[in-house]
């Protein structure tokens, strides 16, 4: 559907907001390659984006969003610190829902500074929010970094706490992985396995390309994984606490504090959380109202690892978010080969938030 | 007249026309054996349309049929919300084949969908590429894996012979319709223990009623009583 000129002067209008506040008015190609990018989005997005082959370039896709193409051109340009905006089209197939538009502006801002996170944080979540001033929308935030802290916390494994922080994203599994990691009990099958003198007696034949090498490798690790002891309960109840939490953002504050008595080890997110409430705050936000969810983000894009927000419509439920953003200094930490760079970003979509005046 | 599309061929079809026959609603085909043209006895108002099977979904959706035959499989993997367009009027009770993961025989350590979530993890970290999985349901198998949490795959298409992508390397693990298994096991493969993603059987589909005429509606009234649905 083509942009009303209302929404194209709605996007200018952010675009502008965003540039005189110092960014850098970029532009990316509607085109991308495929590869890089479904590689680090999954087989979700995949679904919902518009393939096409190119006889030269090879698989193409119709940008889904601009944060890969960003993270690409400031890794090419190693300004540091760099602010940057822009607006354009992004493209995702709807597959279950025809009311929703398969083609929308994005206005972004998106802030590379590792000098002082907190601040870019506030930064950026205080800039949407003046965008989208005068606006019926209510905030929700959350902070994937205090769930992985949470993890890497546990008294346990190194492969048990790599399986959970790879299921952040998927509720259902990270929960199934917690409850059988917080068992004695092995499953059946897997201790029939394990039991068996030759567990390749039965094997069929060697067929594919996952070799016999990787499968014993495997076994290996349910060897050792059958040997590690269950995660303790109390552990376990720490991180269903910390979901669980759902609350203004001076109270989750505070019962964080009380969960950093009995795991330490998510002292330092919480202090990062404590820091950017106060960084928001000096920058005019009403941290006393602010709502913050423990769970908040989970079921957003994967590369979103610390602070992450969302802006919805208060009386219109079934529109998606105005608004998201967040924290992605791993999505940076791999784009740039080694070379990281602190970054956190966000969008307004303009034609939702012209749908609230 | 309403519509009714029914498979053209083979099994399907010969089960599908025994199925209305024992219900005292007689198709069948008329003319030569080559033609696609059908004939209704017995039971007034409603026209035969021979189709392809895989065709029938998408005929129902758009309203150029109003009953149908397929397999709720099709139904499921064609019509995105299937649910809130077309109607179940009745499982037939033939035609059963599911839709599940299967993986090489040579696995020992995968059984469930736990152990494929792991293994696909460790397979992209040591070949530097999601694990592929072949098939030609991209919507039912993709909504599964997502609904039980597993990563590091990617689909890849395969409109045939699927079962022969893992001896090929085009795959690793495949996704695909079966009523015995017995392919399965010839090929090398073993199904996951909780890889059932749809039983699918023959099924008598109502499409969109949105543009249906009075008469249309009296027709199929009366044929659900006589096929005593």
């Amino acid at each position: 559907m083509p942009t009303s000129a209302a929404t194209r002067e709605e996007a200018r209008r952010l675009r502008n907001l965003f540039a005189a506040k110092g960014a850098l008015v970029i532009k990316a190609d509607v085109l991308q390659p495929a590869e890089t990018l479904l590689d680090l989005y999954g087989e979700d997005i995949r679904a919902r984006s518009y393939l096409t082959s190119d006889p030269l370039r090879g698989e193409m896709v119709l940008r889904p969003d601009f944060t890969v193409p960003v993270v690409q051109m400031h890794m090419e340009s190693y300004a540091d610190p760099a602010r940057y905006t822009y607006s354009g089209k992004v493209f995702r197939k709807q597959e279950h829902d025809e009311t929703r538009a398969n083609e929308y502006v994005q206005v972004g801002y998106e802030v590379f500074d590792g000098q002082n996170p907190a601040a870019a944080d506030a930064e950026v979540f205080a800039a949407i929010a003046e965008g989208l001033s005068g606006l019926p929308v209510r905030a929700a935030t959350g902070d994937i970094g205090i769930l992985m802290a949470a993890v890497r916390g546990l008294r346990t494994t190194d492969d048990r706490k790599a399986a959970l922080l790879r299921h952040i994203w998927r509720p259902q599994r990270f929960r199934a992985l917690l409850k059988r990691f917080g068992s004695a009990a092995v499953p059946p099958a897997r201790a029939a396995l394990l039991a068996a003198d030759d567990p390749f007696a039965n094997a069929g034949p060697d067929i594919g390309l996952r070799a016999r090498t990787e499968v014993a490798a495997r076994i290996a690790a349910l060897r050792a994984d059958a040997a590690a002891p269950p995660i303790a309960t109390e552990e376990i109840a720490l991180i269903d606490a910390i979901l669980g939490l759902r609350e203004t953002a001076p109270n989750v504050l505070s019962a964080l504090r009380d969960i950093v008595v009995d795991m330490p080890a998510i002292a330092d997110a919480v202090k990062r959380l404590e820091a950017r409430l106060a960084a928001l705050g000096s920058r005019g936000v009403e941290v006393e109202t602010l709502e913050f969810e423990g769970s908040y983000g989970r079921t957003s894009l994967e590369y979103y690892d610390g602070f992450v927000f969302g802006f919805y419509a208060t009386d219109r439920p079934e529109l998606p978010p105005v608004a998201t953003g967040g924290r992605y200094d791993a999505l940076t930490a791999r784009l740039g080969q080694g070379r990281a760079v602190p970054a956190v970003g966000g969008v307004i979509r303009p034609d939702l938030a012209l749908e609230l005046l | 007249m309403l519509k009714l599309g029914v498979p053209s061929k083979g099994r399907l079809m010969e089960k599908t026309f025994d199925w209305f026959g024992a219900r005292g609603v007689g198709l069948r085909k008329s003319g030569s054996d080559r033609e696609y043209a059908g004939a209704v006895e017995g039971f007034d108002g409603i026209e035969l349309v021979l189709l392809s099977a895989g065709e029938i979904p998408r005929e129902l959706a758009s309203g150029n049929i109003h009953l149908g035959v397929t397999g709720s499989d099709l139904v499921r993997e064609k019509i995105p919300n299937w649910d809130t367009r077309l109607t179940e009027l009745a499982p037939m009770g033939f035609g059963g084949a599911d839709l599940v993961i299967a993986v090489p025989q040579a696995w020992v350590d995968v059984a469930t969908l736990d152990d494929l979530d792991a293994a696909a993890a460790a397979f992209r970290k040591t070949h530097g590429f999601r694990m592929r999985i072949a098939t030609k349901y991209h919507r039912l198998v993709r909504e599964f894996l997502r609904e039980q949490g597993v990563a590091d795959y990617q689909l890849v298409d395969s409109q045939g012979a699927t079962e022969g992508t893992v001896k090929n390397e085009t795959a690793e693990a495949i996704a695909d319709i079966t009523s015995t298994g017995e392919t399965l096991r010839a090929n090398g493969l073993k199904i996951l223990d909780d890889g059932l993603i749809h039983a699918s059987q023959a099924t008598l589909f109502r499409g969109r009623r949105k543009d249906w005429t009075a008469e249309q509606r009296a027709t199929l009234k009366a044929l659900v009583e006589v096929l005593k649905l």
